[in-house]
């Protein structure tokens, strides 16, 4: 049999044509379900977080909690949650003042101005069912879980920084160690546990909740039915599951 | 009319769109993870991924599991609803060995943490003047942290 050109080209082609597609399938057959935690059904939970402003005294134990949960870091200074304090003067009140003195890691100073509304603010990954940070990802890198959770992979982000960018809340940052996006996880390895947040563990007042909005019998229902909750933004249609009771118009 | 012959320039064409084509197939297979678009527009191994860090605060429950005598005494009073970790920091460790030692919060400076007075805290939130109130002694003398009394 003559093997020239034009026949050895066709037959690879040949090959190529019909190998690729079969590897692939394989590939797609025998990796099966993914791996699921066990006991754990994500498709059965759609997490939720309430904030009430009037409970917050701004001790920072959240901001601490999740820095020792999560690693995050300490020097230099990151957040995955932090606390705020407005002072609103009666005098000018679009303009606040707010400060973040290490993100409320070591609480507050007494505030210098006398005579002012101020009220502290914890913030934290607002957990957007439409997440503009999910939206810009070139890879595929940060994405919403079955069970409503906005988290990253670290693995395979390529630490491009558009997420940081489309946060309308300034929620994420550059881990300094893997340079890759870093966020608020809802402390995904806890909560997929049957375990609180570190933040929510770890608040003195019940200033924070974990909510389970697809269990019908968790108290966050009542919660939102008998409360004047509000999201942060939501002229961003962003559609948070951050709901914040009591909170002040001058929030930004 | 001639029946249409002259096609071999089509089969050409053709052999070179199979080969485009199995380029991008296999630079594809090649490129994107095996369990990437199982769930969604992501690798579905980033969910066992973000699972996967160890615990460092063991949760109320794994606490009064072993403590009940301590938390009976707080199922009433002020610190009712504040968990053990909230004051004596994360104790996952702890939970794994009870052999593992745990240090006390200091106790003036851990009070201090939260009853610090502030005009931003809300007014229903008690609070004192550290300086002038009591000497500089551990708060716990006169108000026992499990069971704090005004």
């Amino acid at each position: 049999m003559s093997f020239d050109r034009r026949a050895f080209l066709l037959q690879t082609g040949k090959w190529l044509v019909l190998t690729a597609p079969a590897v692939a399938a394989w590939e797609y057959v025998v990796s099966g379900e993914p791996e699921k935690a066990p006991g754990y059904d994500a498709s059965a939970h759609w997490w939720a977080m309430i904030i009430d402003i009037d409970r917050c005294i701004g001790c920072g134990r959240c901001v601490q909690a999740c820095k020792a949960e999560n690693g995050v870091s300490l020097e230099p200074q990151y957040f995955r949650t932090w606390v705020e304090r407005y002072e609103i003067d009666p005098d000018d009140p679009e303009h606040p003042h707010v400060e973040s003195p290490n993100g409320g890691y070591d609480g507050f100073p007494q505030p210098t101005k006398p005579g002012v509304k101020t009220f502290f603010v914890p913030k934290l990954c607002n957990q957007c069912a439409d997440s503009p940070c999910v939206q810009v990802c070139p890879v595929g890198a940060t994405f919403q879980t079955p069970d409503g959770v906005v988290l990253v992979d670290k693995e395979y982000c390529l630490g491009c920084r558009y997420c940081v960018q489309a946060c309308p809340y300034g929620c994420r940052f550059i881990d300094p160690e893997t340079h890759t996006a870093d966020k608020c996880t809802l402390c995904y390895h806890r909560i997929t546990k049957g375990l609180q947040t570190a933040c929510v563990e770890v608040c003195p007042t019940g200033a924070r909740y974990l909510g389970d909005l697809k269990d019908p019998n968790d108290p966050i229902h009542e919660y939102l039915r008998t409360h004047k909750v509000h999201v942060l933004k939501p002229q961003m249609a962003t559609h948070p599951k951050t709901f914040y009771n009591g909170l002040d118009g001058a929030v930004r | 009319m001639a029946p249409f012959r002259s096609y071999e320039h089509l089969l050409r064409l053709a052999a070179l769109f199979a080969v485009a084509i199995a380029f991008f197939v296999v630079l594809r297979w090649w490129l994107v993870p095996g369990d990437y678009g199982r769930l969604g527009p992501y690798r579905a191994g980033a969910l066992a991924l973000n699972q996967a860090k160890p615990i460092v605060y063991a949760g109320q429950i794994a606490c009064v599991g072993c403590h009940t005598d301590v938390a009976d005494l707080r199922k009433t009073n002020a610190h009712a609803q504040i968990s053990c970790e909230s004051c004596h920091g994360a104790l996952a460790v702890h939970a794994e060995d009870p052999s593992v030692a745990v240090k006390l919060p200091a106790p003036r400076a851990i009070c201090a943490v939260c009853h610090l007075p502030s005009a931003a805290k809300p007014p229903q939130f008690k609070t004192v003047d550290f300086n002038e109130h009591a000497d500089p002694g551990p708060c716990t003398t006169c108000h026992p942290a499990h069971a704090p009394r005004v």
